[in-house]
């Protein structure tokens, strides 16, 4: 499984307020969620992400509540992977859970710009930076973990298991 | 190797005689919990899996508590849906207007979080619990869905960062001074995937309501838990709510901790978390002149009843400063009876504050307080995020009740020693 797209870059502790902001959680439908998607860090980034662009971000990426609206906004506006020095707990714990690709890599946290184009292999761990003529070694996933996102999400692979 | 109060817990509910830091673990559940924005997407999970029963009707806890009484037709929608979920199933921990309260004030004081519980709960403030000795922590819709099908959990056993508390809590100074200066000291990321646990002969002069703020702000910190020894004044507090048997845990003498810190409570003074982390913190003598426009006093981290006698006895015969909005908040309609029974509700209602049902309303920018473009609130709640309460840019600076109600009075970020 790999993932490929253009890179939107964002600093420390991007927290699931700005991800999605708690006024719009009286919806839990993915589209309406992903239209209000970083609003309150990047207003422009609704209307220029792409189907399977990446969000790269440095330490605790999604900390704060535990909204799964957060990683399902993010999945909705067609983000194929997230890539951060490091993620928040419950934040990592809901994309795995919905079947939204993230992975730990600081080297790549640091050294990709807004605007490169990155594939990531999911099964390998590795990061190329398609732009610089880079590569970096992130934390592979675990079968189990690749099953889940393989089946877009936990339930669905609890039912296939089943 | 010795193990943690965490992970003695952890290892009884996985039926393992020990456990370590790192291993992947299948746990039962004493308690699984959700609200009214978390639930519904668990419940759309939930029908979604081949199962149509939920493990014990009652080991589930759903809280009517974010955007209650209805705020619009889209909230209404979503209590409606938890609300026949709760008929179906026959849950009955279902907590809707009237009953309900801020859940992790309402669920202790219903007796249904014990020492010894493993409880998870889609909200991240289920670390609260902690002050209790259970171990619990926040995840999200889709782990409530399948902990409310199987009642059990998968965890990455922690690894533990020790707090030993020494000395006793100084006047004006709270439990929420205490969290507030630990986050400061190690950072909102500082306890990333591990347990917080409090110990040290400081912890027994610290009251209920305390712990529960110290435990409610583990997450502040990025911690999997918070957790605090079982003492007499806990066991005092189960005497008066438990209304079944618990299992008390400790750690072993020679339980391995990450890092250790020793906290002088004697020497913190009342602390105020910046915006917009809340880990930019500084005492009070280090603010400078902040003026403000709205207060918040309540939260499932400072609604409790210690919080708002702390409120009370400052605005006491006194009146809000002109252009303040001072809003204050009873976590759950018993405190809101005991405070009413108190004189609190007078004290604050003569001061010039509104007193509101419970509700999360505010603390997440959800309703009944919402801060519009340069405003700037003093506030008991947790986070004080980007646009957390409103506006982008309006300003939250997080603070105990004294201070929050101190700054009420004097229209600016102050402490309460100066009044």
């Amino acid at each position: 499984m790999k993932a490929c797209g253009r890179v939107f870059k964002y600093g420390d502790n991007v927290d699931t307020d700005v991800i999605i902001p708690a006024r719009y959680l009286n919806s839990s439908d993915p589209k309406e969620l992903a239209s209000h998607c970083m609003e309150d860090i990047d207003k422009e980034f609704v209307n220029q992400v792409g189907q399977g662009d990446l969000i790269v971000a440095t330490k605790n990426f999604g900390c704060g509540s535990s909204r799964e609206h957060a990683p399902i906004a993010i999945k909705a506006a067609g983000v194929s992977c997230v890539i951060a020095e490091t993620f928040a707990r419950i934040f990592y714990r809901n994309a795995i859970n919905i079947g939204l690709p993230i992975i730990e890599c600081p080297k790549a946290a640091q050294a990709i710009e807004a605007g490169d184009q990155v594939e990531v292999d999911f099964d390998s761990g590795v990061i190329t930076n398609l732009t610089k003529q880079e590569t970096y070694q992130g934390q592979a996933f675990p079968e189990f973990m690749q099953k889940i996102i393989a089946a877009e999400g936990l339930v669905n692979y609890i039912n296939s298991k089943a | 190797m010795g193990m943690t109060m965490t992970q003695k817990i952890l290892a009884a509910h996985a039926g393992l005689d020990s456990v370590h830091a790192g291993q992947l673990i299948e746990a039962d559940l004493d308690l699984v919990l959700g609200n009214d924005i978390t639930s519904p997407v668990a419940i759309h999970e939930m029908e979604k899996m081949k199962t149509n029963h939920v493990f014990h009707e009652n080991k589930i806890a759903l809280v009517m508590d974010h955007f209650v009484p209805n705020k619009d037709i889209k909230s209404a929608q979503h209590c409606k849906c938890v609300r026949e979920f709760a008929r179906k199933h026959k849950i009955k921990n279902f907590f809707d207007v009237g009953e309900m309260g801020i859940e992790h004030a309402l669920l202790p004081e219903q007796g249904l979080t014990l020492p010894g519980d493993v409880i998870i709960g889609a909200d991240s403030h289920t670390c609260t619990y902690g002050a209790l000795g259970a171990f619990s922590t926040g995840v999200g819709s889709t782990d409530m869905a399948a902990g409310m099908a199987t009642g059990k959990a998968w965890f990455k056993v922690p690894s533990a960062i020790k707090f030993n508390l020494v000395g006793s809590l100084g006047k004006y100074v709270s439990g929420k001074d205490v969290i507030l200066h630990i986050i400061g000291m190690i950072g909102v990321d500082g306890a990333l995937y591990q347990s917080m646990e409090f110990g040290g002969e400081g912890v027994a002069s610290l009251s209920m309501d305390d712990r529960f703020t110290i435990a409610n702000m583990a997450i502040e910190a990025g911690g999997k838990n918070g957790i605090f020894p079982v003492d007499q004044r806990t066991m005092d507090y189960l005497c008066a709510h438990a209304k079944r048997h618990f299992t008390v845990y400790r750690a072993d003498p020679d339980a391995e901790y990450t890092a250790e810190y020793t906290i002088d409570l004697s020497a913190l003074k009342p602390t105020v978390a910046f915006p917009h982390l809340p880990e930019n913190t500084r005492t009070i003598d280090e603010v400078g002149e902040i003026p403000i426009d709205q207060v918040v006093i309540g939260s499932c981290t400072n609604g409790r009843l210690d919080d708002l006698r702390a409120a009370a006895e400052i605005l006491r015969g006194k009146k809000v400063a002109k252009g303040v909005r001072c809003i204050i908040i009873p976590a759950t309609q018993r405190i809101y009876l005991d405070a009413m029974e108190q004189g609190y509700i007078r004290d604050f209602i003569e001061a010039g504050a509104v007193v509101s049902t419970p509700t999360c309303g505010p603390c997440l920018g959800g309703y009944m307080g919402i801060l519009a473009e340069g405003e700037r609130c003093v506030s008991t709640t947790n986070r004080n995020f980007v646009g957390r309460m409103g506006h982008v840019d309006s300003e939250i600076y997080l603070a105990s009740p004294a201070v929050a109600a101190a700054s009420a009075l004097t229209g600016k970020l102050s402490g309460p020693d100066r009044l």
